[in-house]
């Protein structure tokens, strides 16, 4: 690496990939800078490490969603006696290219971006960029997942000064960015079962009687006094079926298990805010409990009991993963707890009472991303406010 | 007597601790100097000029703004240098000792402020806000005097002190005299000491229990409009004894430790003693270490041929860099790699064990990113993160809101070790700090 330093220093010949070659390096070896005033040593943690940890509690979700993939393929197709590992690799080349479309743009733009400052390349995109295929339904086209990957990167991330800066979860913003943009791709039969073969594995035809609505999109449709939840062939579901994550839905969110073991990393490093986590699924089961409370035909997904509540859908995903982003949580211990009791109670509301969203957890995170910085301010006026009473009193 | 229990923080245990309190007396110094950096606040105005004869405890400059204060010299001698570096800022003076003992003795029944500003002790005492040398004429609500040093490798100050305990009562006497409030003396668990007329209180808990801004923090904040004073142990001692004796003592005892020292030991030896004889036979492998004066927290950087800083007890040796090509050190997973976060693997094998450290930053410069880091190493009720927002955007009015009076950057320097996003809070501190000062006065 040092031999080749020159060429990319101001005056080499490759000069323009400056940012490229430092973000290399310092991802080859550990930076050789020491401290020059303040203090002498430094904990060996840094945002590289803090960001591969958790791209580490990821790695469940994203296995058991490869595998999931071609579990529900196969289904669909008839051929449900196939071996798991087959399953699994249709899943790795179905959700393959999605990564790689998802690392390329956003990781292209973060090089760009951090050409033109001149500063290094930061980390912040390697959680976002797996994230996104995690979050966006399977069957949606890659050039929409590059559209609203880009969109995210730009106007949530790079506008607002880069990693650390930004006020909204820029995955959650691709997310958002493809459901508003092309809803008509990310609900319904279509958008959560992958039914056409994977670079040439897994042909078939599609069963009669294939439905391929995820549970909470079949709640919300549901008609009558009581819920009919099935399988994509019109099985009914069980509740084991939801925790084991055998269900229709986005890649990463369906099984409480993986998502639970990436939870425990998260928790146990201390990467990610304990108090945040508990008190999402907190204010998730008050807010389910209630609803459930005053169950109604109107309102369907009010029928459901607070647990199955929360292991549908991208409940606990988002509380895992989504909510406790540091960068656009709330950042004082009072307000963590505020913050992720609302996320909560917001999910379940968009859920239960407004039948266009059958999935509330997106909107709740990103409505709560907008108001932590004002949860932030009141709890730390509290401790300005005692302040100057402490000096008022002593005049 | 109070006991104050603090949770917040962190005790980090280094190689190359002292293991025997004897104390080694260094050789005569070749060369002393006294560095005008140490006195944060200070403008120097030149009373020496170079080659000029100087007795110890004569000044050698005062300050700009208030002639009053007087920098002195710790030995008898001549003014060898005055070495000057980018706009004629004084970097250093140095002098050649001549042996003898000649030194200025003073009228201890003068009031007790005159006294202390022309005896040079004036300048090792420190005021908050702001950190600085004390501003003459402001009277303190109270003073803080802490009796022990938490940070990592210090030095027991009561091995410091020697026999110079006995001037602490007099010590005390006198700084009661110029405040109107208490003289508060924050001492460790089961440490005894004589400090009758002074408030003592126990700190019980980790680094930084020692610091005296966290023990004001604890006892008595300092709040907009209040000023108060701070210093350790030893300097209480040199004030009482200077009021007892008409002289200052400029003797002073270092610890010498860190992990290339090779016996780490207590050496007696004067304050701006030049290091080449405090370190004589102590470090083998100069070239890939570095000195540091005071802690690897707070502590200045210096090199081999400089000079013992006057307000610190305390010497430092770590390697600059032991591991140049380390192969990406975000992913190891060996337990030596030190992380006080479990991201790493170094709980498997108990932090408490003593670790090697260098002096790389191990990480690039970042936006603040994970939460609650700077709170769990700053014993106090500020939000540490939020002030440093503030000062960062250069926010006056948050500033003070938020409680920058009662901090000074050493109480940072935890934070600064921990954080993940390598931010220079020590650095960021003091500017806000001097820019409130600049935006006050």
């Amino acid at each position: 690496m040092n031999k080749i330093e020159p060429t990319f220093r101001p005056g080499g010949t490759l000069a323009k990939l400056e940012s490229v070659y430092d973000g290399m390096e310092t991802f080859l070896f550990t930076p050789n800078t020491t401290s020059r005033s303040g203090v002498h040593i430094h904990d060996g943690n840094d945002l590289k490490r803090t960001m591969i940890t958790v791209v580490a509690a990821l790695i469940p979700a994203l296995l058991f969603g490869m595998y999931n993939i071609g579990y529900q393929h196969y289904l669909a197709i008839g051929q449900s006696h196939e071996g798991w590992f087959t399953m699994f690799l249709y899943g790795l080349l179905a959700l393959l290219p999605v990564i790689v479309v998802s690392y390329a743009v956003g990781l292209g733009i973060e090089f760009i971006s951090a050409q033109i400052h001149h500063k290094e390349i930061q980390e912040g995109f390697l959680v976002t960029g797996i994230l996104i295929p995690l979050i966006v339904p399977i069957n949606t086209p890659l050039w929409m997942t590059a559209v609203a990957t880009a969109f995210a990167v730009i106007f949530a991330k790079e506008v607002f000064g880069g990693t650390g800066m930004n006020i909204f979860n820029v995955a959650l913003i691709t997310r958002a960015f493809l459901f508003f943009a092309y809803p008509s791709r990310m609900s319904g039969d279509e958008a959560f079962v992958k039914l056409d073969s994977a670079f040439g594995m897994g042909r078939g035809t599609i069963l009669d009687g294939f439905t391929g609505a995820t549970p909470l999109g079949q709640v919300a449709t549901n008609v009558g006094d009581s819920l009919h939840m099935t399988n994509i062939l019109g099985e009914p579901m069980s509740a084991m079926d939801a925790i084991l994550g055998f269900i229709p839905g986005s890649p990463g969110e369906t099984s409480m298990i993986a998502i639970l073991i990436g939870a425990a990393l998260l928790l146990f490093t201390g990467v990610a805010s304990w108090r945040i986590m508990c008190s999402v699924f907190v204010g998730g089961l008050a807010m389910s409990a209630l609803v459930h409370a005053l169950p109604s035909a109107t309102y369907p997904a009010s029928m459901l009991d607070p647990v199955t509540q929360l292991c549908l859908g991208g409940f606990a995903f988002g509380a895992v993963f989504m909510a406790t982003d540091p960068v656009t949580g709330a950042r004082t211990k009072i307000g963590q707890y505020i913050y992720g009791f609302l996320i909560g109670v917001f999910a379940i509301l968009i859920r239960v009472y407004n039948s266009g969203y059958p999935e509330g957890m997106m909107l709740a995170i990103l409505l709560m991303n907008a108001f932590a910085p004002l949860i932030d301010h009141c709890v730390v006026s509290s401790n300005i406010k005692r302040r100057a009473r402490r000096a008022a009193s002593k005049e | 007597m109070a006991t104050v229990r603090l949770k917040k923080g962190l005790d980090i245990h280094l190689v190359g601790d002292i293991d025997d309190n004897a104390i080694v007396a260094a050789t005569a110094p070749q060369s002393v100097a006294v560095v005008p950096d140490d006195f944060h606040g200070i403008i120097p105005r030149m009373e020496k000029k170079e080659g000029e004869h100087v007795a110890a405890g004569e000044p050698l400059y005062h300050d700009k703004n208030y002639e009053a204060i007087k920098v002195v010299s710790p030995v008898s001698g001549i003014v060898k240098e005055v070495r000057r570096g980018e706009r004629r800022h004084i970097d250093a003076i140095s002098i050649t000792p001549d042996g003898s003992n000649e030194t200025v003795a003073l009228d201890t029944k003068r009031p007790a402020t005159e006294v202390l500003l022309e005896s040079g002790l004036w300048v090792m005492m420190r005021q908050r806000p702001y950190d600085i040398v004390p501003i003459p004429g402001e009277k303190p609500r109270d003073v803080f005097v802490t009796a022990f040093d938490s940070a990592p490798l210090a030095p027991d100050l009561n091995l410091v002190l020697g026999d110079k305990r006995q001037y602490i009562k007099k010590g005390i006497e006198v700084l009661k005299g110029l405040t109107d409030g208490k003289v508060y003396i924050g001492v460790r668990e089961g440490q005894e000491i004589d400090a009758s007329g002074a408030e003592v209180n126990t700190f019980v808990g980790p680094h930084p229990a020692g610091n005296t801004g966290v023990q004001a923090a604890n006892v008595a904040p300092v709040n907009k409009g209040e000023t108060i004073w701070t210093m350790d142990i030893v300097t209480l001692a040199r004030i009482g004894e200077l009021f007892t004796t008409g002289k200052v003592s400029h003797d002073t005892v270092v610890a010498v430790t860190g992990e290339m020292v090779q016996r780490p030991c207590y050496i007696s030896t004067v304050m701006g003693a030049d290091l080449e004889t405090v370190l004589k036979n102590q470090t083998t492998n100069l070239a890939q270490s570095r000195i540091i004066c005071g802690n690897v927290l707070t502590g200045v950087k210096v090199e081999s041929n400089q000079w013992l800083r006057a307000p610190y007890r305390h010497i430092t040796v770590i390697p600059e860099n032991n591991d140049p090509d380390e192969f990406m050190g975000w992913a190891s997973l060996r337990p030596s790699r030190f992380s006080i976060y479990r991201t790493f693997t170094t709980w498997l094998g108990g932090l408490k064990k003593p670790v090697s450290f260098d002096s790389r930053i191990k990480g690039g410069e970042r936006a603040i990113v994970r939460t609650g880091e700077y709170d769990a190493m700053l014993p106090m009720d500020i939000y540490a993160e939020f002030l440093i927002k503030a000062i960062i955007s250069g926010d006056i009015d948050k500033m003070e809101q938020l409680g920058i009076y009662e901090i000074a950057p050493e109480d940072f320097a935890l934070a600064e070790f921990a954080d993940t996003s390598k931010l220079e809070l020590q650095h960021i501190v003091r500017e806000g700090l001097d820019r409130l000062r600049a935006e006050m006065s």
